[in-house]
């Protein structure tokens, strides 16, 4: 086997994640774009070592399922509240309250 | 150029053709869907590689409840079904950092491995990575056990009604 073949894989689909991640304005796209970096780094490990690099590439799996369900949380009581899901429209900053 | 070869190149070219379709669709219930195409071409990927665990862990995990959930959050935050012109921001920033970082990476792993020949890694069956999980890492399994806690807790507390914007004439 060619180790080159999965190494530029992963290269290419972790520059497609980043890309998502700038590009999208939806907060669950931006997820998915994530979910497509955390994978080319678990390629990487794989291809890295198939029983050091697995273990570690089943630790990222875990860490991803656990963001993937506090982001969604944020994202579903943050839609409650806004009824909007554009990240480039979250206010950051404290607003004083209206009355 | 072997089986394994011919394998992994189909595999990827299906993993970064359906990932660059879900960065670029303009229907979100789509975009998911190729997450799953693109998922299950990493789940390949892995079996050629001799990591049979990982790969159906990869498929339990992401493409059985990962995706769900994302498909989910797409329902309840009520995306619409068909196309929708507001997913996008400006393209260039993301074009040269998106392309700066996986053309980088690609040049610089391509030009270290060059087209070297590696032996297939041994097969990383349940019983061996079993043996290496509760051998080696131990203590980080069970930290993430811990930290998996942790992130159900505060999904719950999250997603409490209670806690969100006060109502009017209320507080």
């Amino acid at each position: 086997m060619h180790a080159v073949i999965p190494y530029v894989t992963a290269a290419l689909l972790f520059g497609l994640g980043v890309y998502g991640v700038l590009r999208r304005r939806n907060a669950i796209l931006v997820l998915m774009a994530v979910e497509l970096m955390l994978n080319a780094v678990n390629l990487i490990l794989v291809t890295a070592g198939t029983l050091s690099g697995g273990v570690f590439a089943l630790f990222v799996i875990v860490l991803a399922a656990a963001e993937v369900g506090v982001g969604l949380a944020i994202i579903l009581q943050y839609y409650r509240m806004r009824a909007a899901v554009h990240v480039d429209e979250v206010v950051l900053h404290h607003e004083p309250e209206a009355g | 150029m072997t089986v394994a070869d011919a394998l992994l190149l189909a595999l990827g070219a299906i993993a970064v053709g359906s990932g660059a379709l879900v960065v670029t669709s303009t229907h979100i219930v789509r975009a998911g869907l190729y997450l799953v195409v693109s998922l299950g071409a990493m789940a390949g990927l892995y079996l050629v590689l001799g990591a049979e665990l990982v790969a159906w862990v990869q498929v339990l995990v992401y493409v059985g409840a990962v995706v769900v959930l994302l498909l989910f959050a797409v329902m309840l935050t009520r995306a619409p079904i068909g196309p929708s012109a507001d997913l996008d921001r400006p393209a260039w920033p993301a074009l040269v950092v998106g392309g700066g970082v996986g053309l980088g990476l690609a040049v610089l792993l391509a030009d270290a491995f060059r087209w070297t020949l590696v032996a297939l890694p041994e097969t990383g069956t349940t019983a061996r990575m079993g043996g290496e999980i509760f051998g080696t890492w131990v203590l980080p399994f069970e930290v993430l056990s811990i930290l998996l806690l942790a992130a159900l807790v505060g999904a719950i507390v999250l997603s409490r009604p209670d806690i969100g914007a006060p109502e009017k004439g209320e507080a």
